[in-house]
């Protein structure tokens, strides 16, 4: 029933309590967090930064603001309502087409401009916020999914989360959703983590619930097909969040648009431990083999130094 | 230095503090580190009133001097007011209070904590004959004169020796069809029972001595003192009650004066009267100890807890156990892995679980955050903003608090009228909390952490309500400090938590 725990360590598995000692407490500074935690401002240093991001169509501050919903959504056809300080994915509302003043979601389910309203307005009042903050409504430009993810999905956002430790791209998995997880990109919910091979992007392994699978439990896709395209581009994106957040130690997730390429959709200052069960490999020999390189290494030395030296394939 | 060098020294540093005054206070001080029996303390109040006239009063008392087997340890007086002193009289101590000017209805506390010692008790014989005034039969009126001296004639025709005299004599008065001369020596004498009996003893040269006393029992109100004679045949004290006849001394009657003084004299006031009330409270032997002797022996203890007033005692036996509930639930959460919902939620339901009694605890929890979890689901879906939210859960809370308190009043259930030390804000806090969880994660993960906590809270009652830890919490508070070493050691281990073994077993292979 129990691992035993100095196998574990010489795989080099990292534990909750060392992750919040040495790698959360250790290499992120604190007053860095608002950047991340705050999808506003990390969009705002991220654009700066030249970073590619979804485009940023409005931001709501006030309620008041809301009178005027009607010329803001004006030549909208296709976009994301999101709170900027929301977790979880709580609140965030997919508009995919348009028909006058009627929104259609991705399920079909049509909405009027007050159910806009009302959404918009419980982000403001701080519904979906940390402890009821007051918030900001981001509306963002819509990210047309790459196809190649649309059999690995389910009705939901894939994303790929990378672990960028001290710059250098670490760890990767595929975030599928399935119907047990209700469209989302969560694992403990239930979504599919898919450990991808740093060097080649390929498919490694897949679990759910911590326990492994094949295939994708809805579409019934077999996981060891998939391949990410624009891997290389995908990890530079991902290194380059290190110098704009500050944060030795940074999840960073990444959607595929089909026009745009690789975009950041949100980074973390606490990635958690399950990406190591989708790669099946602990994290803390590669922190480790990190921790030995000069600093000072450019975005581009970091990422060839990861595709050579964490490629399993 | 290190950061782990530092924790490890600053963690030590603390841990030797506080054993070293450990070790102090049980090989130098002699305080016992094993808890010990417990001992009855009762706290006996006497309380006077009376109606002020619109002028001077004087109240004097008589007080309880030292007695065999019954040690005092404490006196209290609460008099707003009143100028208080206590004067010596032949006959004892009497408390004394004054005032210029008094009007209306007044009241007057004196207390005493009072503890009966181990042991047998054994009368002293008098030190000297006081008192005892000589009487003769001539004291009293030609027509009664003749009656008592037939009536103690016969009596001692029937009895053998002083003590059987005394309880021939008191058994006649209680009779059922009393002779004719006892009716005529309460009918015509002029005096109550206790004062005719005190006197005819006399009239036979009986040492006797009259005596008030109280039984300490606990939770009596409103009483008042039980007259009793006691009498010396030269060899040993016996008491008479006046109903009963002779009786034991019982090691828990207390005298409260003895001799013929007044219990209480008041001058300028009418109306005045006295009653008595009596609590008893377990306390184990070495507060007893500690009060007495060893706050004297050493300077340390000047700034111990028992230099506390008792009420904040009190407050402490409770605010002292927190930390080691918080040590369980820093051991459960860095060691175990076991997720909760608030990370002291726990320990504040251990604490309510203390007083509720663990099962009926459970269940009164279980209940409310259920009928909470349902009334807040019809809430979410007004939308209403956290702190309405939040408050609008409290006040259910609180509805539902009372309404199982009323229903099981009615029924009869007295354990559930204890669940009013539930913390509410807190109870509302977790309903909130676990209904967004309802909502976010899905009820499986309610049950995980809402059972995790319940866990932890158990454990944390466990460790908290055994006796030893309660004892060495309140007696040894330097122990907080190794306590504090633990937390800080646990807070830089950064092994694998229990449940993460079960978690990544798949990757050990």
């Amino acid at each position: 029933m129990f691992a035993n725990p100095f196998k574990l360590k010489k795989q080099g598995i990292l534990g909750m309590n060392k992750r919040n000692i040495h790698y959360i407490g250790g290499e992120n500074n604190r007053k860095y967090y608002p950047l991340v935690d705050n999808k506003l401002k990390t969009k705002v240093i991220a654009q700066d930064a030249s970073i590619a991001v979804p485009k940023l169509l409005a931001t709501i501050e006030r309620q008041s603001q809301l009178r005027k919903l009607k010329d803001i959504l004006n030549g909208l056809d296709k976009f994301v309502v999101k709170p900027a300080q929301g977790s979880g994915g709580k609140g965030i509302l997919v508009i995919v087409e348009r028909e006058g003043d009627t929104f259609i979601k991705p399920n079909g389910q049509r909405l009027a401009l007050r159910d806009i309203h009302r959404d918009i307005s419980n982000i403001l009042s701080g519904l979906y916020s940390l402890g009821g903050k007051p918030d900001v409504a981001m509306i963002e430009q819509l990210v047309e999914f790459d196809p190649i993810f649309e059999r690995y999905s389910y009705e939901g956002v894939p994303d790929i989360r990378v672990i960028i430790y001290k710059g250098y791209p670490t760890m990767a998995m595929l975030r599928c959703s399935t119907k047990k997880s209700d469209g989302k990109a969560n694992l403990h919910q239930g979504a599919v983590g898919v450990g991808i091979d740093m060097a080649s992007g390929k498919a490694l392994f897949a679990v759910q619930h911590d326990a492994p699978v094949t295939q994708h439990p809805d579409t019934g896709y077999d996981f060891s097909q998939l391949q990410i395209p624009h891997w290389e581009r995908i990890l530079t994106l991902a290194a380059s969040c290190y110098e704009v957040s500050h944060l030795g130690y940074l999840g960073v997730d990444i959607v595929l648009d089909k026009n745009l390429g690789p975009l950041i959709l949100e980074l973390n200052a606490r990635p958690g431990l399950a990406i190591q069960i989708a790669n099946q490999t602990g994290a803390v020999k590669r922190f480790d083999m990190i921790d030995k390189q000069v600093k000072g290494a450019d975005v581009a030395q970091r990422v060839a130094y990861s595709i050579n030296h964490f490629g399993v394939k | 230095m290190s950061r782990k060098f530092q924790v490890l020294l600053i963690a030590f540093m603390i841990a030797f503090i506080g054993l070293f005054l450990v070790w102090y206070k049980v090989s130098v001080l002699g305080i016992p580190f094993m808890p010990h029996e417990k001992r009855s303390v009762y706290k006996v109040g006497a309380e006077i009133s009376f109606e002020g006239q619109n002028k001077a009063a004087l109240v004097s008392m008589a007080l309880p001097g030292a007695q065999e087997g019954i040690q005092i340890l404490s006196e209290d007086v609460a008099s707003s007011g009143f100028g208080y002193a206590e004067a010596q009289t032949k006959n004892g101590k009497r408390a004394e209070w004054s005032k210029r000017k008094v009007d209306g209805p007044q009241i007057l506390y004196y207390s005493l904590e009072v503890l009966i010692e181990p042991g047998e008790y054994n009368p002293k014989p008098p030190l000297e004959t006081f008192e005892q005034k000589k009487e003769s039969l001539s004291d009293l009126p030609n027509t009664l004169r003749n009656t008592a001296k037939n009536l103690l004639d016969e009596v001692r025709e029937r009895s053998a020796d002083t003590h059987s005299f005394a309880a021939q004599l008191i058994q006649d008065f209680n009779a059922k069809e009393p002779s004719q001369a006892v009716k005529i020596l309460l009918a015509q004498g002029g005096e109550e029972k206790f004062e005719i009996l005190h006197r005819l003893l006399r009239y036979r040269n009986i040492t006797v001595r009259k005596v008030h006393g109280l039984y300490l029992e606990n939770a009596r109100r409103n009483i008042a003192l039980t007259p009793m004679l006691e009498v010396y045949d030269g060899d040993t004290w016996q008491l008479y009650d006046l109903n009963k006849g002779k009786v034991p001394r019982d090691t828990n009657f207390f005298i409260w004066k003895q001799g013929g003084d007044s219990l209480i004299d008041v001058t300028g006031a009418k109306k005045s009267n006295i009653r008595f009330s009596i609590n008893e409270r377990q306390v184990p032997v070495q507060y007893l100890l500690d009060k007495k002797e060893l706050v004297e022996k050493a300077a340390v203890l000047d700034f111990s807890l028992f230099s506390l007033p008792v009420s904040e005692q009190n407050a402490y036996r409770h605010i002292l156990l927190v930390p080691f509930g918080a040590l369980v639930v820093v051991l459960l959460r860095v060691l175990v892995g076991l997720r909760t919902s608030g990370t002291f939620m726990p320990i504040l339901i251990a604490l309510a679980f203390m007083e509720t009694t663990l099962i009926a605890g459970l269940l009164m929890f279980i209940i409310i955050v259920g009928i909470g979890l349902i009334i807040r689901s019809y809430l979410s879906s007004l939308n209403l903003l956290l702190v309405a939210r939040i408050s609008a859960v409290m006040i259910v809370v609180i509805l539902i608090m009372s309404f199982m308190s009323i229903l099981s009043f009615k029924l009869g259930i007295k354990e559930v009228l204890t669940i009013t030390f539930f913390p509410m804000i807190i109870l509302a806090w977790t309903i909130e909390r676990m209904s967004i969880l309802w909502e976010e994660e899905g009820a499986h993960e309610v049950f995980i952490q809402g059972g995790g906590s319940l866990i932890v809270a158990t454990i944390a009652y466990f460790v908290m309500s055994y006796s030893f830890v309660s004892h060495i919490a309140f007696n040894f508070p330097e122990l907080l400090l190794v306590v504090l070493a633990m937390i800080i050691l646990l807070g830089r281990y950064s092994g694998y938590r229990l449940s993460e073994l079960i978690r990544f077993k798949s990757l050990a292979e």
